[in-house]
């Protein structure tokens, strides 16, 4: 097969051709698994077709058409009796809002307008999706975990492969889509936080690729814990900037970042990276990374014939998670697992797992539960992994937690380091801290669903950038790299 | 009637500008803020606002970010606010708090409201929080009459100043640049016109609502430029600026009393 024909076919797969898959829509386009990409040759060619990845609906169960895309309201999904959400001040019940500096309403808006005019807009969304398709690797692969699975109590576990993406995670999804929006809006500087970079990465990917000035804030301790990725993030262009105030992790980043924009937001695009912020941040990174659950939920009826019985993701802010959840949300047969970072476990007070510990109130622009004292102050958290040392969670999560759609546990350092390990060694796939996370949390669903049960579960990205960390915690450097 | 109205009135009657000066509570200690704000209070500003310290102050450049911190790190608690606003509002200065919403949310915002007016405040200027998402808010002050400062923006769109003007009471803060705290050369050129705006949509209005410009008066020229078109001058991290830059707190409370006396004669010599 030509690098063309596969290009052809992965968009057939992606659903380009199709006019909507589901109850609605019109011609049913065929998908084939990449898994067992035969699919009897036949590829479908309707490339000019306007209903494009945003606005697609192969879940049958969303109400989204084109005309609603243009009309201001978002793509929404509702629980079985609550009303859409989130709503046209982007809550989702009583989380999320806006509670923001007025000097950043206008930017607010005109993002929320952007946003709702791009996505109906074919010659927006048929860019995303080259993107998507021949520089990010869209689709990603579902791959089954047999030798792993073994030690999940036999489950069968399928890994959707947001590792394989370009930059290695999940991150340029959200990244690419939002880097069009800039250039759409005028702007020609982007700035973004990050944790364990690789939303960094992948903002700085977006920004060489699309000719934008890029500035990261990156905590003190996270540049040093993730070295890696601030090399790359320069390589690539970017400036890094390490903050030191506060405990020096993501939030600062995040406080770092929205001082910038508050100075900048005439030039500048903030590219928030997880469904987070003050609306439209978690409405918009939620429809830009729901692609993976999407993908993910055809992937899973072409190989099995069915639903897999539950999904499971890591939880930080919470941008992998709910891509691979907002497909799934309508399927009431389908348990959703987010597992946040216990750190030493919750009962230490040393984590990070804000739906499992932490309390109602807002910060970073939105309401939501976080981790917080008596006094409303942000809490230190605590965790192995960069990407999840994070005080909040977005409001979305907060929703399916407080509605019972999702159950939110906790993974302590120490199990996600073990599931690291597990995976490399059964299955040859180094996986990010961060997606360690759900890889444990799988384990755990596996053994209590037992072997007649299918788990989805997001590797949300490769843990190359990670080696320094599991070097010095496995003892693999004993000269000078172990802790 | 709102005391801080009051204060900008009598200023306006005396053909000046009303002096507004802020300092977080607990920097450089809760007794060491309350000392520096009566200082401040003596020494010629009309009305105080009391910064309430939060972890993850957004919107304020370093000098704010410092002073908070050394609060926070030296232990200050709301409670410790609330106490702050007491003894300054005792001074006779009507007495604001300034504050991130999540403290406020967390205490419960009816509490914070009864407990504010029991110590004598004045209300809340809220940096982070909109009348569009400020329902509760909005009810607790009116339950309580205490005032509610919003700020406008030099990005807010006419529509935007209408709402928010609909639902100060005591003033409206003008937010003089685009960026966080912090002393700056010079006055934004966008600021005129801001307050220009701002005003011609509150008499629309019909309202009788004082308009104080902050963000960046760092010294008595620009307070005079600044009471040139605005009826209120804010001025904090140059107050703060002094604090951390004193060698004692002795000479700390010196230089707020000189700094203060600077942007007195300030907001009386409008150019």
């Amino acid at each position: 097969m030509s690098p063309q024909d596969r290009s052809v076919q992965r968009r057939a797969w992606l659903g380009w051709g199709s006019r909507r898959w589901g109850l609605g829509g019109g011609g049913k386009v065929r998908a084939c698994s990449l898994n067992r990409c035969a699919n009897d040759g036949a590829l479908v060619r309707f490339p000019t077709d306007p209903t494009s990845l945003l606005l697609r609906d192969e879940t049958n169960l969303m109400t989204i058409d084109a005309a609603r895309g243009a009309s201001g309201v978002s793509s929404q999904t509702s629980l079985s009796s609550g009303a859409p959400v989130p709503d046209e001040s982007g809550r989702f019940g009583a989380f999320g809002g806006r509670f923001a500096p007025e000097a950043l309403m206008a930017a607010l808006d005109e993002l929320t307008r952007e946003f709702e005019a791009a996505k109906p807009d074919p010659s927006f969304t048929a860019e995303l999706d080259d993107l998507l398709v021949n520089y990010a690797g869209r689709p990603s692969l579902l791959t089954e975990a047999r030798r792993f699975a073994e030690h999940a109590g036999g489950a069968r576990i399928l890994l959707k492969r947001e590792d394989l993406n370009h930059t290695g995670s999940h991150k340029i999804n959200n990244v690419l889509g939002q880097a069009l929006l800039t250039r759409r809006m005028g702007k020609k500087r982007v700035i973004a936080e990050t944790g364990a970079g690789q939303h960094g990465v992948a903002t700085a990917t977006a920004a060489a690729l699309l000719g934008l000035e890029c500035t990261v804030y990156m905590g003190e301790v996270d540049t040093e814990r993730q070295a890696l990725n601030v090399a790359r993030m320069r390589m690539l262009g970017a400036e890094v900037v390490p903050v030191k105030t506060g405990s020096r992790t993501l939030k600062d980043a995040c406080n770092e970042a929205f001082r910038d924009w508050v100075a900048s937001v005439d030039s500048t695009h903030y590219v928030i990276g997880s469904v987070m912020g003050p609306h439209p941040f978690p409405m918009m990174v939620r429809d830009f990374q729901r692609i993976i659950g999407v993908e993910a939920r055809q992937q899973s009826l072409d190989l099995l014939g069915r639903l897999p019985d539950a999904v499971v993701a890591c939880v930080g802010g919470g941008s992998n998670a709910i891509g691979m959840f907002h497909a799934f949300v309508p399927d009431e047969g389908v348990k959703l697992f987010g597992f946040e970072a216990g750190g030493d476990g919750v009962a230490s007070g040393k984590h990070a797992a804000t739906l499992v510990g932490g309390s109602l109130g807002v910060i970073h622009g939105m309401r939501t539960y976080l981790l917080q004292d008596d006094d409303g102050q942000t809490m230190e958290t605590h965790s192995i992994s960069a990407g999840l040392d994070y005080p909040g969670v977005g409001p979305e999560h907060s929703y399916l937690h407080d509605t019972g759609r999702a159950e939110y546990r906790e993974i302590t350092d120490a199990e996600a380091m073990d599931a690291f390990s597990l995976l490399c060694r059964t299955e040859g796939i180094i996986p990010a801290i961060e997606s360690a996370h759900a890889l444990a949390g799988a384990i755990k669903v596996g053994k209590e669903l037992g072997p007649d049960a299918t788990i989805v579960v997001c590797l949300s990205g490769r843990g190359d950038k990670d080696m320094h960390t599991a070097a010095g915690y496995f003892g693999l450097m004993p000269e000078g790299e172990a802790k | 009637m709102s005391s801080v109205k009051t204060a900008y009135d009598k200023a306006k009657a005396e053909g000046r500008a009303a002096l507004v000066g802020y300092l977080p509570a607990g920097f450089p200690s809760v007794d060491g803020a309350i000392d520096a704000a009566k200082a401040m209070v003596e020494a010629g500003c009309d009305v105080i606002e009391i910064g309430l310290p939060y972890s993850d102050p957004m919107m304020d450049g370093p000098t704010i970010q410092d002073a908070v911190h050394q609060a926070l790190v030296g232990g200050a608690r709301v409670a410790d606010v609330f106490r702050t606003v007491e003894a300054v509002a005792a001074t006779g200065a009507p007495t604001l708090v300034m504050t991130y919403w999540n403290p406020v949310d967390r205490y419960g915002v009816d509490a914070f409201a009864r407990d504010l007016k029991s110590a004598g405040g004045a209300g809340l200027i809220t940096p982070d929080l909109s009348p569009e998402e400020g329902g509760d808010w909005l009810a607790a002050a009116d339950a309580h009459e205490l005032d509610k400062v919003f700020l406008v923006a030099l990005s807010s769109t006419d529509e935007r100043i209408e709402k928010i003007t609909a639902d100060c009471r005591g003033f409206v803060y003008a937010a003089s640049l685009m960026g966080v705290t912090g002393a700056r050369k010079a006055v934004d050129t966008g600021a005129p016109r801001l307050v220009e705006r701002t005003r011609a949509i509150i008499d629309k209005q019909g309202l009788d609502l004082p308009i104080g410009l902050g963000l960046g008066v760092s010294d008595g020229a620009q307070a005079a430029e600044v009471a040139g078109f605005a009826d209120g001058v804010i001025v904090g991290s140059a107050f703060i600026r002094r604090l951390l830059d004193a060698p004692d707190p002795a000479s700390g409370l010196a230089g707020i009393r000189a700094l203060t006396a600077e942007f007195a004669k300030g907001v009386r010599r409008a150019l």
